[in-house]
């Protein structure tokens, strides 16, 4: 199962620091919420998991980040490998408009180089979308473009696109966000299922979300604008919820800012 | 694979993602008791003003009303109703009236401009016509270069104009799109601004001054290349000498043209490309795409109706491009040939026209105004073509 351990994580935009020092052991199999006020640098932290961060003009990384005992950070990683074993979701859900529903499921898979027979294409599209609740809706156009879904469905398909490759971890940032209600609880229902075979870490500005889904929350905050965004707090999320232990940490759950 | 390490710069930049932790609080605007009363007691809410309130003299908005639509002026006038000085509305009207005056009139020069063009249009169109008709039932010997129909001497000009043009694409096109794509997603900023700047000098170059460098420079130099195509390549059919001694042959005047339209497809392409929405490209990344497969994967399809019709644009150009080809090719009369290194060439129909305009006369005349309606008929039709192209731009398929 897959361990992800950061160690003294900063990130840069230029001369900018967006995150300073973050160190934090994320559990297999489980959900860790990352949360804290705007520019705290949450998305930064969570971008520097699977080497997007520095697809950024000017962006570098510092620390390391450990995926089963590899250096992810490492200048001699791969990032293109990393990337496939570290999956992704957007805040704005972004199928590849281009391409039949079923077509953007198989998009990772068929980069990974691998050819796939009809019936194993088939298989894996049906078994990617049911993981991500989404067979029922769509088993009879997958033919038909992505971009005719809700969002919601658009959301649960980039998501079944993200596992369809069977990732060792999931990154999610903001998943909901741009969703009403009724897929919001869709997506959480996912990714509770989704726990069983990946580890998840998901940004989230929605504290109530955080507190449901979530088993493990990490606090991140920024003392003041031009600042780095610094790791406060990381707990069970019940504990982190009902007794902090930063005064920080309870003044944001309480919303005295952010 | 790990040449990789620095990958796609992607156009993002922190203020998004600050942005984007902004937009996110669920869709919920948390607003105090404060703000709603100052909402509710709001001037510029009020859907429906009191009536006799129009815009007033010294309103600031008013001023500038001319050529705006209704919808705009009541904006103003109800950005004017809050602090109105009272007992104006006899002015009031009178603005109000200058307003409407303004608008006509603006309405109306509009209106001119655009009549004008389309006039100027059908008055180029019915020339041609007109003044071409004859040469189509005209008596055969005085038709230009001893023509013994029309069509003789139209068919291997339109040849040699399409020919070339398609030629002058296939070089120019996947050069250009190549470094649309470069400029865009790979080189470093200023790298990309640069190469985008020295691209639009391109642009800014007389034809004829390429019509003097393709003449005294290129053909030389090609002469050259053409003798060893020649002699090694010569069993492929196009390439079959004997090679032209001076090297003004079809492909120098189609290695001109493409430097030529490289400009136009490589700033079309690059426009096309840059409005790819990045998260479509970072999706494509996150899910360990190389960056080539991210082009593949993302960009070409996303940008390809945009990037076809850019090329298309640049062929109805290279067809109309009439000097450097008039300079550099020397045509021998109704020849169709697809050799692209032999001393005898088709001409095109723009250079034709160029070269023989001087000295027609009678028929003569008529025969080239002629061809020029096909010349025009066809570059429409590229034109068209390619806006048919750009048109399904929104379609989902």
């Amino acid at each position: 199962m897959s361990h992800l351990k950061l160690d003294r994580v900063s990130a840069y935009y230029g001369a900018f620091q967006a995150v300073a020092d973050v160190s934090l052991d994320i559990a297999p199999c489980s959900i860790t919420a990352l949360i804290g006020p705007s520019g705290c640098g949450k998305s930064t932290l969570l971008r520097t998991l699977n080497r997007l961060h520095e697809t950024t003009p000017g962006a570098r990384v510092t620390g390391q980040v450990h995926l089963n005992g590899q250096d992810v950070l490492d200048p001699a990683t791969d990032p293109v490998e990393v990337r496939s074993r570290v999956g992704m979701v957007f805040q704005r859900a972004n199928p590849f408009p281009t391409m039949s529903i079923g077509e953007n499921v198989l998009a990772g898979v068929r980069l990974r180089g691998r050819r796939l027979s009809p019936r194993v294409a088939e298989q894996v599209v049906e078994r990617s979308l049911r993981a991500a609740n989404l067979w029922q809706e769509t088993k009879d156009r997958l033919k038909k473009s992505g971009v005719g879904l809700s969002g919601g469905q658009q959301q649960r398909l980039c998501i079944a696109r993200a596992i369809a490759v069977q990732p060792e971890v999931l990154l999610m940032d903001e998943p909901c966000s741009a969703l009403d209600p009724a897929s919001t609880a869709a997506i959480e229902e996912l990714m509770v299922d989704l726990k069983a075979d990946y580890t998840v870490v998901v940004v989230t500005h929605n504290l109530a979300q955080a507190a449901r889904v979530s088993d493990q929350t990490a606090f991140m905050s920024v003392d003041r604008a031009g600042q780095p965004g610094r790791l406060i707090e990381h707990g069970p999320t019940t504990q982190l919820f009902n007794a902090p232990t930063e005064a920080a940490t309870g003044d944001y759950i309480a919303g005295k800012f952010g | 694979m790990t040449a990789f390490a620095d990958s796609l710069p992607v156009e993002l930049d922190q203020s998004r993602l600050d942005e984007s932790d902004e937009a996110c609080s669920d869709g919920l605007v948390q607003l105090t008791p404060d703000d709603l009363s100052k909402l509710l007691t709001d001037d510029r809410l009020d859907p429906f003003p009191p009536s006799g309130l129009l815009p007033e003299v010294g309103a600031e908005p008013t001023d500038r009303v001319g050529p705006t639509d209704q919808l705009e002026l009541h904006r103003s006038a109800q950005t004017a109703q809050s602090d109105r000085p009272a007992g104006l509305e006899q002015a009031d009207v009178r603005r109000s009236r200058g307003g409407r005056w303004g608008d006509t009139t603006w309405r109306g020069l509009t209106l001119a401009a655009a009549v004008t063009t389309v006039l100027a249009l059908g008055s180029v169109v019915a020339f041609l016509a007109l003044e071409g008709a004859p040469a189509t039932a005209g008596d055969a010997t005085d038709l230009p270069a001893q023509a013994p129909d029309i069509w003789a001497l139209t068919w291997p000009l339109l040849f040699g104009s399409v020919w070339v043009s398609t030629l002058a694409l296939a070089l120019a096109a996947p050069i250009g799109i190549g470094i649309a794509l470069f400029s865009v997603l790979i080189a470093r900023r200023r790298l990309g601004t640069w190469l985008g700047a020295a691209i639009d000098i391109l642009a800014a170059v007389p034809s004829v001054v390429y019509g003097l460098w393709g003449l005294t420079v290129l053909a030389p130099l090609a002469a050259r290349a053409y003798a060893w195509l020649a002699a090694h390549l010569g069993w492929v059919p196009i390439l079959s000498g004997p090679a032209s001694a001076t090297g003004r042959t079809v492909l120098t005047a189609a290695l001109v043209l493409s430097v030529m339209v490289l400009p136009l497809v490589a700033s079309l392409s690059r426009e096309v490309i840059r409005l790819v929405p990045s998260n479509l490209i970072e999706g494509a990344l996150a899910l360990g795409a190389t960056r080539w497969e991210t082009i593949r994967l993302v960009v070409l399809p996303q940008a390809r109706s945009g990037v076809t019709a850019g090329v298309m644009l640049a062929l109805g150009r290279a067809l109309g491009e009439t000097m450097a080809v008039a300079m550099v090719l020397s045509p021998t009369p109704f020849l169709i040939s697809f050799h692209l290194l032999r001393s005898e060439n088709p001409g095109t129909v723009a250079s034709f026209i160029a070269q023989n305009f001087p000295e027609a006369h009678g028929l003569e005349t008529n025969a080239l105004i002629w061809l020029g309606l096909v010349l025009f008929a066809l570059t429409f039709l590229v034109n068209s073509l390619a806006r048919a192209l750009v048109r399904p731009k929104g379609r989902t398929a």
